[in-house]
């Protein structure tokens, strides 16, 4: 089984297509939160700098630094190359933050990081936070504040509307992971409750789930056998989507039968994990479990 | 991409896998001369790219030219399943003995193809799944791996195949799975694999393209055109032109959100309080306020959007980028509807501003705004 590993205030990293527009706005907002960004790599663009980050044009290069991790701004037909460099490199986690990867790319970059048992979050993902600490990816920082709520996600602006409410309800988060909005993932809701499950600083779980595939069943099967067990709330998106049609994320859509909000809702509901009917009523759930 | 039969069939004789003589028909006269090079009975087939064709009357045979000319003069301008038939393939009529099922596609829990082989084939998979899913024969395909020819024997043989035609059925998966990869399939299936007296035929094709691939096959786009749009309705065709992520839905409130997942609640959290979304547009991150201009006329000019709900929860999005936009598209095309704004996050307090100058009153909690959108509409 592999080891899943995410972020903390040791944690420090290189910025992939650091001199890019993404690249650029996020450096600076990540080096605010506090993130140990300590180099960036563009290729052909070795010797500048980026709000202070030096930047090379390889990561054999880069690695004067001590490098554990590593985030992706390359655009996605360049991407898959950049997640090589940094596997071969052996960071972890590696977060890709690009959107629009073709499947294929994902399917084979995926599997060398599960043969290496190296960390892949997203594609298509606003990154990892642990609040206070680390912020690898494109959260606004202003809706976390230190917590003991853990959230595992699907989508970006929707964590941050959860988060937001979970904050001013005074519990706030210790990690959030979005998994990504692609049909294909480096990890899915099993690999990150295996990882909160053992966190000690994470009380409960939110699960911010979505229409298509079924990461969400399989989530709530894996719960129901025990496989989790602190308290989980979860919310599912797309209760009114029409089957066959992408609701915005290339992983959101219903195909045949499968995939519906109904089947996930039933299925967590069975695995006795409360499903939120509106965004907002998530924190209200929690604070009833936490008390 | 879902591309139809006969442009799969197409992509499918590139890979050497055996299909029916056929051409495409755009008119009955076209569907005659076709029949008559052919020589012997035919399929004439509605180009749709929809599911249950056969059932819904989109498949008819036709023994001479004549007959293969009326036919397609009744399918084509007829519509199936909403959509309109333009196109239709017409084929020689095989003498199939069995029908049989292989595919490939992307298998989202194990992140890698997956190849299927049933004996039940000439029905859609998931019945088969359904009803008897310990006749479906499944290989996870590792990535790095590939597919090799004894697995794709050894698949084969569990559908009951033997000798030359297990040789031939293997031979194809392995074409089939090639096929997947270099032309990222999300999809792609032979529908029935038909066991005729001549041998095995493709008898119906399917290949779905994944639409973040499509940039590293422009010459199928060329070859093929634009029939990715034949499922869209005339508004998403009209959105997808303009570059917006646009789904039309039934409803009456006008949506826009920023997020996928955000836009999604948002419709959800609407629909819960009793209102009807008229569809789903996500802003996608970052927008400038040129891009909120467009998607707000969007729905502005849309005659069935009768109030607009804009949700927005500001990141990268800035919230006085969103405000310019609404008001910019109000001016520009002179409609005025009821709209309920959301809108917190980066530059909220100028955003707010600009709006409340513009009368436009803005509200913090997503829920309130969906509650008040639809009781605009005098619903609840």
């Amino acid at each position: 089984m592999n080891m899943v590993r995410f972020v903390d205030a040791e944690t420090r990293v290189v910025v992939q297509g650091i001199t890019g527009r993404q690249g650029r706005f996020h450096t600076r907002l990540m080096l605010e939160y506090g993130t140990k960004l300590v180099a960036g790599v563009t290729p052909g663009k070795g010797g500048e700098s980026v709000e202070g980050v030096p930047v090379y044009d390889t990561i054999a290069e880069a690695l004067e630094h001590r490098i554990d991790a590593s985030i992706i701004f390359v655009p996605a037909p360049y991407a898959p190359d950049a997640v090589y460099e940094a596997l071969d490199a052996g960071l972890d986690p590696i977060v890709v933050i690009t959107e629009g990867i073709p499947i294929r790319d994902t399917m084979e970059f995926v599997a060398r990081a599960r043969r290496s048992d190296i960390t892949i979050i997203g594609p298509n993902t606003p990154g990892v936070i642990k609040v206070g600490e680390c912020k690898l990816g494109i959260m606004p920082a202003r809706v976390f504040t230190r917590g003991r709520v853990g959230i595992i996600s699907r989508s970006g602006t929707l964590t941050y509307e959860i988060a937001d409410h979970i904050s001013r309800i005074g519990l706030g988060e210790s990690t959030c992971v979005g998994l990504g909005g692609d049909p294909i993932t480096g990890l899915d809701f099993i690999d990150a409750l295996r990882w909160f499950e053992e966190d000690p600083q994470t009380d409960a779980v939110v699960l911010i789930g979505e229409i298509g595939g079924d990461a969400e069943e399989r989530a709530a099967e894996f719960i129901a056998e025990g496989g989790f067990t602190k308290p989980a709330v979860a919310y599912i998106a797309g209760r009114t989507a029409i089957p066959g049609k992408r609701m915005g994320h290339a992983g959101a859509i219903i195909q045949g039968e499968r995939g519906t909000a109904r089947s996930k809702i039933e299925a967590l509901e069975s695995a006795e994990v409360p499903v939120a009917e509106k965004p907002s009523d998530v924190a209200s759930l929690l604070k009833r479990l936490l008390s | 991409m879902r591309l139809l039969e006969w442009e799969a069939k197409e992509v499918f004789r590139d890979y050497g896998i055996p299909t029916p003589e056929g051409r495409i028909a755009s008119t009955p006269d076209e569907a005659r001369e076709v029949a008559e090079k052919i020589a012997q009975p035919v399929a004439v087939k509605a180009q749709i790219p929809v599911g249950g064709r056969g059932k819904a009357g989109g498949i008819l045979f036709a023994e001479t030219p004549e007959e293969a000319e009326e036919a397609a003069g009744r399918l084509l301008g007829s519509t199936i399943r909403d959509v309109e038939v333009r196109e239709v393939l017409v084929e020689e009529r095989l003498n199939i003995e069995r029908e049989l099922y292989l595919g490939v596609v992307v298998d989202r829990s194990s992140r890698a193809y997956t190849a299927l082989a049933t004996s039940e084939g000439g029905v859609e998979i998931e019945e088969v799944a359904a009803r008897t899913p310990e006749r479906i024969i499944r290989l996870t395909i590792d990535p790095l791996e590939g597919l090799r020819p004894h697995q794709a024997r050894w698949m084969v043989k569990q559908i009951g195949l033997e000798g030359r035609g297990m040789l031939t059925a293997a031979d194809i998966l392995v074409k089939l799975y090639r096929l997947a990869v270099e032309m990222d399939a999300e999809l792609t299936e032979i529908n029935p694999l038909a066991v005729t007296p001549e041998g095995l035929m493709a008898a119906d094709a399917r290949l779905n393209i994944d639409d973040n691939a499509l940039w590293r096959h422009r010459d199928l786009l060329e070859r093929f055109g634009e029939s990715e749009l034949l499922d869209l309705t005339e508004r998403e065709r009209e959105a997808k032109r303009l570059g917006l992520t646009y789904v039309e839905l039934d409803g009456d409130i006008g949506i826009i959100g920023n997020g996928a997942g955000l836009t999604m609640a948002t419709l959800d959290t609407v629909q819960l309080y009793g209102g009807k979304p008229a569809n789903f547009l996500d802003l996608g991150g970052g927008a400038p306020a040129e891009r909120v201009e467009m998607a707000v006329s969007f729905l502005l000019t849309d005659p069935r959007v009768r109030a607009i709900f804009i949700n927005i929860l500001g990141g990268i999005t800035r919230c006085d980028e969103v405000a310019r936009g609404v008001i910019a598209a109000r001016e520009k095309t002179g409609v005025e509807k009821p709209m309920v704004v959301r809108m917190i996050g980066t530059r909220e307090e100028e955003g707010r501003m600009l709006l409340e100058e513009a009368g436009i009153h803005c509200l913090d909690s997503m829920e309130e705004a969906a509650e008040r959108v639809v009781s605009l509409l005098g619903r609840r």
